[in-house]
């Protein structure tokens, strides 16, 4: 709606920043309400990517399940798998082994510094570092290739299964992460050579886009965005969850809450994330990978020529897939972006009757107009790319 | 390489004649027609259009640009983001019903010549999602001209997508398994496809097998 | 997670403000949930997050589960947590279909919890689940004038078949 005045310079003219946009991170539809360069009202449109898959997962077994949800965040794709088998075991009340929540630990880990290596990579090529990209990506395959030794995919990999990993890291696959692990502070440091003193990132990111904590927190955005601004909540440090009571990392917390803290706070959860890797390397325990429950899980190979109960467990599982008494839970783990949770409603039968992701960009992209309102467009596109919403994730 | 050498220097010199001449002519240049030509040039410059949808967008445009499958080499650097200025859209990732009238919408504001490359599952054919929001197939509207399978590919397999969609702007598309089985079954592509017409035992076998496959 | 015998007491404070208002209490797998009349579901709500001691201040998420063929067949949950003591519960209030062309209601917690927003227009979108007092009740992830509430469970999954020359010769 276009007000025509005398006053040109009052005039405010309605742009579609429309699903294809080389900023949008994705295909998010903004219409910017904006005057001169300056934005007034900011209306994301999303649902350009929705691919109902939380119907599609009524229709599939549990374990079939899995394959389905951890391509709806796409960048980070082992925190949809752990919250979905977290709240099926929570539903089973199925114990994982020691060797299965290190592996778990050590695989979320290096999913969260892939996460925001992309981050940086793509914001900081939108706000005209284009190198950045290259140096991200460059560390972003090093994690593929880690990924591709254990699982045999990079992206998508279906590792997690109800009841631990689908399959013990071969061997190699220690050193490899050992190596990764005492080049990547060296790499974070490189970054911030690149970006932290560089006048035109500062400028351009400092004091912009504040939201207070307050309102956050009533918008409900968690993760880096609320660390940003001073509030210290991680759930991996509230809620005892696989092995992180056993880890010693600090949370980065940021003070003004300002697009360059959330830069910062990134950055440092890149390094704590790089430790929490080297520590859960260290102790990793020997033993199952996955759990010995063969009701729920399936048994090795080796065992079927030999065992006639295993071969029934598998064909019972393979076919129709295990039962889950009639219940419902809600699981929650702090993923890349922020509070990723799983709601799982069992009804009995071997399929699930409602899965739903709240998905942590869904959440946060609500606080995006109290991000750039009063802003310029410029600062818009900064403030988007800090926000980092991952339109999958948004859709689902 | 010294015979390649001697025979410059013997050119430079004006010493090479006649049958000699006429050979070092012909290695060195390419006498072709100006629609090989151009179809050279389109090839080895394509434009894509930065277009991304879902996790495929991670692989491709973002991954192959990058440095360690660097899509520079193919001369395809160049990704614009005006889909005026580009003349291959690459659709990583699934279409959705919401999606699909804007991706027509971009493809058709594109000039000719364009190509269209629908990269992973998900645009080749619904991929693992056969439900009420995805577009079963990019096909469904709008013509592709490359299907890449893979959930997400590989990069290198989009590369290897690319260099076929290369060769196939350049006139000499693969024939690969069609040729191996006499093109059963595909008869957009036998009958009267880009070139002749097929040989006669190939027409009497794909109608053998099409007698098969109706049965 | 507040336990069993804490949630009992909960549910006893809220009877004592609000009599008839918590219907049932459940404390399955470890997690806590309150089942509340849909009527009183705002009062319920924000009696979690202002009384004294409770300060469940934090709204997760809210989603809808359709328990078809269980009647009342929708299910709009709430899951509050409690960031000091990091506990969380669950609030459930069961809609009936009202059936033929008419829509489920109840009220809209956008006043109490602004994350609410986008997450109400989404259960609309995919349950046709009418939330009284919302600023902007439209679709948010279908097509604008799509017609039909997706994620209910007698809604088809959908899909069609894939243009091969094999299924074109098929079915046309």
């Amino acid at each position: 709606m276009a007000e025509l005045t005398a006053d040109r310079t009052k005039e405010v003219m309605t742009v579609n920043i429309g699903p294809h946009h080389p900023a949008t991170h994705g295909v998010l539809r903004l219409i910017v309400d904006l005057e001169g360069e300056t934005v007034k009202e900011v209306t994301p449109v999303i649902g350009y990517v929705h691919t109902g898959i939380e119907k599609s997962c009524e229709d599939k077994s549990y374990w079939k399940v899995i394959p389905f949800i951890e391509r709806m965040d796409y960048v980070s794709y082992f925190f949809q798998m752990e919250a979905y088998c977290g709240a099926v075991e929570k539903l089973i009340g199925l114990e994982i082994p020691p060797r299965a929540k290190y592996l778990r630990t050590i695989f979320l880990e290096l999913n969260r510094i892939h996460s925001h290596l992309v981050w940086l990579g793509t914001t900081a090529l939108d706000l005209g570092a284009i190198s950045m990209l290259w140096y991200c990506f460059r560390e972003r395959d090093r994690i593929l290739d880690l990924f591709e030794m254990a699982t045999g995919q990079r992206m998508h990999t279906r590792y997690f299964q109800v009841g631990g990993v689908i399959e013990d890291i071969p061997l190699g696959f220690e050193k490899k992460l050992a190596e990764f692990v005492a080049e990547m502070p060296v790499r974070v440091g490189q970054y911030e050579a690149l970006l932290d003193n560089n006048e035109v990132f500062l400028q351009r990111t400092k004091g912009v886009g504040i939201v207070s904590r307050e309102r956050l927190l009533e918008l409900g955005v968690t993760g880096p965005l609320l660390r940003a601004a001073g509030e210290p909540w991680d759930l991996r440090k509230a809620v005892d969850h696989l092995v992180y009571p056993e880890m010693d990392f600090k949370i980065p917390v940021g003070t003004v809450g300002d697009n360059y803290d959330r830069y910062r706070v990134r950055v440092a959860e890149m390094v704590e994330s790089t430790r929490i890797v080297e520590q859960a390397l260290a102790a990793l325990p020997d033993g199952p990978h996955i759990s010995e429950d063969r009701k729920y899980v399936l048994p090795p190979r080796s065992e079927l020529s030999t065992s006639m109960e295993s071969l029934i467990h598998h064909f019972k599982l393979v076919t129709e897939g295990f039962r889950v008494e009639p219940g419902e839970v809600y699981n929650a783990i702090e993923g890349p972006r922020g509070e990723l949770g799983c709601y799982v409603l069992a009804d009995g039968s071997s399929k699930p009757a409602r899965v739903h992701f709240r998905d942590p960009s869904f959440i946060n992209l609500q606080a995006f107009r109290d991000m750039s309102v009063d802003t310029y467009v410029a600062d818009m596109i900064c403030s988007l790319g800090m926000l980092d919403p991952i339109l999958g994730g948004v859709d689902r | 390489m010294a015979d390649r050498q001697r025979s410059a220097r013997d050119m430079l010199r004006g010493d090479l004649e006649g049958d000699d001449l006429e050979r070092y002519v012909e290695e060195r240049v390419v006498t072709t027609t100006f629609e090989k030509m151009l179809n050279l040039a389109r090839a080895n410059s394509i434009f894509p259009l930065t277009f991304g949808l879902a996790c495929c967008a991670i692989e491709a445009p973002i991954s192959i640009v990058t440095a360690r499958y660097d899509l520079a080499r193919f001369g395809a650097e160049a990704l614009r983001a005006s889909p005026r200025q580009a003349d291959l859209i690459i659709l990583s990732g699934r279409v959705s019903v919401k999606m699909a009238p804007v991706v027509r919408r971009l493809y058709d504001q594109m000039l000719e010549p364009k190509w269209a490359i629908s990269m992973g599952a998900c645009s080749s054919s619904g991929g693992m999602f056969a439900n009420y929001a995805v577009v079963q197939g990019a096909d469904k509207f709008m013509p592709i001209d490359m299907h890449i399978p893979g959930c997400p590919p590989r990069p290198e397999a989009v590369m290897y997508g690319f260099s076929k969609l290369q060769r196939k702007i350049m006139g000499e598309p693969d024939q690969g398994w069609r040729q191996r089985y006499n093109a059963a079954g595909t008869e957009e592509w036998a009958r009267g496809g880009p070139r002749s017409e097929p040989s006669p035992e190939a027409a009497a076998a794909y109608e053998q097998a099409r007698e098969l496959t109706h049965a | 997670m507040p336990d069993a015998p804490g949630l009992e007491l909960i549910r006893g404070e809220i009877e004592r403000d609000r009599p008839g208002s918590v219907l049932a209490t459940s404390f399955d797998r470890d997690q806590a949930a309150l089942l509340v009349d849909p009527e009183q579901v705002l009062a319920v709500l924000g009696w979690l997050r202002d009384e004294p001691g409770q300060g469940y201040r934090f709204l997760s998420s809210l989603h809808v589960a359709d328990y078809l063929p269980a009647e009342p067949r929708f299910g709009v949950h709430y899951e509050l947590l409690n960031r000091d003591r990091v506990e969380r519960i669950r609030v459930k209030a069961m809609l009936a279909d009202p059936g033929a062309e008419q829509l489920p209601e109840i009220d809209s917690c956008v006043g109490l919890f602004p994350t609410a927003d986008a997450q109400e227009r989404e259960a609309f979108d995919f349950f046709g689940i009418v939330f009284r007092g919302h600023p902007n009740l439209t679709r948010i992830l279908m097509p604008d004038d799509y017609v039909g509430w997706p994620q209910r469970r007698d809604f088809p999954l959908g899909g069609e078949p894939v243009t091969f020359t094999y299924n074109e010769r098929r079915y046309g």
